[in-house]
């Protein structure tokens, strides 16, 4: 990991609160003013523009993956720290909420704490021995971490279906019923804003300053003061819990489960969706996983094609914008206004 | 006894598997500090494509070559056209540029060949032998033959010739290689071919036991890199065993206990040796510079 963080970062360089506000560019390009009011705009309007179950049914998965992603990229982008098994929190946290929900009556609300609850336990207790780790041994172990947690959630069918998944109970607050798609759209892009606005906040506080100083040196940070483990676990245990809130809504949402959603392949998307966006854009977290989300989709019209061509398009974005679509893009427009 | 021999052939034949694919994950870490997550994806290319050249008629021995030859292009290839032009790119993109090129080549594999699973006579016959009370495949014995043989090779390649002299030195410090005039391009180019034909080798070996399919190479390449963590990643002793090491895990837990967390096995073991060991079990215990 290089220690270029800060120069590339794009709109990671907001504005701190009280700071001096330059000139019209640096608000209208900083994530806390410009990209957050671009947000709140295109999740309002989005809903005159599309139309039909399958359109909503891939802005509310859009919705999903962007806010798992902004935490993830708390994790990944800011703090440095990678993880090749978050889809496990997710899935975990699906399940979790699933089979509390659908075959022990419990209320959804408390289901979903739960499962909430019990993932941001694996991830407390995990995240000393796992965060001690540095680089390849890191993405190893998160690695390890996440297949232990999909192979469990695959054998012990007698609990979660198996591989065949299990169908969930839909969402009932307050003997109220979730069925409606649009419902679903605003309650999701209403906890997307706030998640956005929380990782503004996180990013702009000293707790965010001291993950960019880890990630730019550990040592340095350490030296400097600041507790590194600490804050590092902080961050871990905080992208758990978001994945698993999301991936409890999912099941709730979908009313089906499957290990998959546990697996490799899909931590290896959300953080695809992080790179691909933008290390440490909070912008880019979500174009990413705006992206990453629909590409498929587009690509079904390849047929037998669609892996191939989503592994070219990973890989041509990978080797000509490394730093990801919204920080190169960002470059561009700051440079072109000078 | 006979159990435990039993088992212990099974573990030592699929650990044979596990450690060549470490061994690739080792080379071109070394040679690149990449770790190439289209790996256990050689192994496909290699196990497909020999299925389907003898399909077309070629007699087995040639198909085979070319087979590990086609691997080791694919390895060369990965390396011209994704791992070079990303000169400048950080570990995190060059992880997803190996992702995004195993998913192209499943989709290759996909698209030429299918999504079924295929197999292949053994090369010298598929009847059992019984030795000592274990009852094997001639497969087995060429599986653990083979790799020998190529642990070998490539201890000569590495201490014999001025080719694999460069490899190592490189391993150990790009720029000092450099500067006494090794082509640290040529280097890589090598460390990525022979990476590639490894993995072929594996996969041209195993097919007749385990059938091959396009999506194999996802967990054969996740364990090989468990293997090359296990033994310390860029140790090519550490890769062979560490490959061994859990391949025979996986056989007796399969026998002994119970197969349904077989695959369970590989990801318990590192996470153990990380937590107690962080550098693996033949890494060198790093310091870290400031």
């Amino acid at each position: 990991m290089s220690a270029n963080s800060v120069e590339t970062t794009g709109d990671a360089v907001a504005l701190a609160p009280g700071a001096r506000v330059q000139t019209w560019k640096d608000v209208v390009f900083s994530a806390r003013y410009g990209g957050f009011a671009a947000l709140v705009v295109a999740l309002l309007i989005t809903p005159l523009f599309i139309d039909g179950l399958y359109q909503f049914d891939m802005a509310i998965l859009v919705l999903i993956n962007a806010t798992v992603v902004i935490a993830l990229n708390l994790l990944v982008g800011y703090a440095g720290q990678v993880s090749l098994g978050h889809a496990a929190f997710f899935g975990l946290g699906g399940y979790g909420t699933a089979i509390l929900a659908t075959q022990h009556d419990w209320p959804a609300l408390l289901a979903l704490a739960a499962g909430v609850g019990l993932v941001v336990l694996i991830a407390a207790v995990m995240a000393r021995p796992i965060l001690r780790l540095k680089g390849y041994y890191l993405a190893m172990a998160t690695l390890g971490l996440g297949m232990i947690i999909y192979l469990i959630l695959t054998q012990e069918s007698w609990l979660t279906g198996g591989p065949d998944g299990m169908s969930v109970a839909p969402l009932e607050v307050f003997g109220y019923t979730v069925f409606d798609e649009l419902v679903w759209y605003w309650v999701l892009a209403a906890i997307l804003v706030l998640m956005y606005w929380i990782a503004v906040n996180i990013t702009d506080s000293p707790v965010g300053r001291a993950l960019r100083a880890l990630h730019g040196s550990e040592v340095a940070a350490d030296n400097s003061g600041i507790n590194v483990n600490h804050y590092k676990s902080l961050v871990f245990v905080l992208s758990a819990g978001v994945a698993a809130l999301m991936g409890g809504l999912y099941a709730f949402y979908s009313g089906f489960i499957t290990p998959s959603q546990a697996g490799f392949m899909h931590s290896i998307e959300l953080v695809v969706m992080v790179v691909l966006g933008g290390m440490a854009s909070l912008v880019g977290a979500v174009v990413g996983a705006l992206l990453l989300t629909l590409l498929p989709q587009y690509l079904v019209v390849f047929a037998e094609y669609e892996w191939l061509m989503y592994g070219l398009v990973l890989m041509l974005v990978m080797i000509f914008m490394p730093k990801g679509l919204v920080p190169t893009l960002h470059g561009l427009i700051r440079r072109v206004l000078g | 006894m006979g159990e435990f021999l039993q088992y212990l052939v099974t573990g030592i034949t699929i650990g044979s598997t596990f450690a060549l694919v470490a061994l690739g994950f080792c080379l071109v870490y070394n040679a690149s500090h990449v770790i190439n997550f289209a790996q256990g994806d050689f192994v496909m290319v290699g196990g497909m494509s020999a299925v389907f050249i003898m399909a077309a008629g070629v007699p087995m021995a040639l198909a085979l070559l070319l087979a590990v030859g086609i691997g080791g292009l694919t390895g060369v290839l990965l390396y011209k056209g994704g791992i070079q032009p990303a000169k400048n790119a950080d570990a995190i993109q060059l992880i997803i540029i190996t992702v995004g090129a195993a998913l192209f080549l499943r989709g290759v594999a996909q698209v030429l060949w299918g999504t079924g699973y295929f197999s292949m006579p053994g090369f010298t016959g598929d009847a059992p032998i019984r030795f000592l009370g274990v009852v094997m495949v001639p497969q087995s014995l060429w599986v653990i033959g083979v790799t020998v043989a190529i642990v070998v090779a490539l201890g000569l390649f590495f201490t014999r010739t001025r080719l694999g002299k460069a490899v190592l030195a490189t391993s150990y410090n790009s720029d000092a290689a450099k500067l006494m005039g090794i082509d640290t391009s040529v280097v890589l180019l090598v460390s990525f071919g022979l990476a590639g034909a490894l993995g072929a080798v594996a996969g041209v070996i195993m097919t007749p036991i385990t059938f091959t399919h396009y999506e194999m190479g996802v967990m054969l390449g996740l364990k090989g890199f468990v293997a090359a963590v296990l033994g310390g990643l860029g140790s090519f002793v550490g890769a062979v065993a560490g490959g061994l090491i859990l391949g025979i895990t996986e056989a007796m837990m399969a026998g002994y206990i119970s197969s349904d967390y077989k695959d369970a096995v590989a990801f318990v073991l590192i996470l153990l040796i990380l937590f107690f060991m962080p550098s693996g079990l033949f890494g060198q215990r790093g310091v870290e510079r400031v």
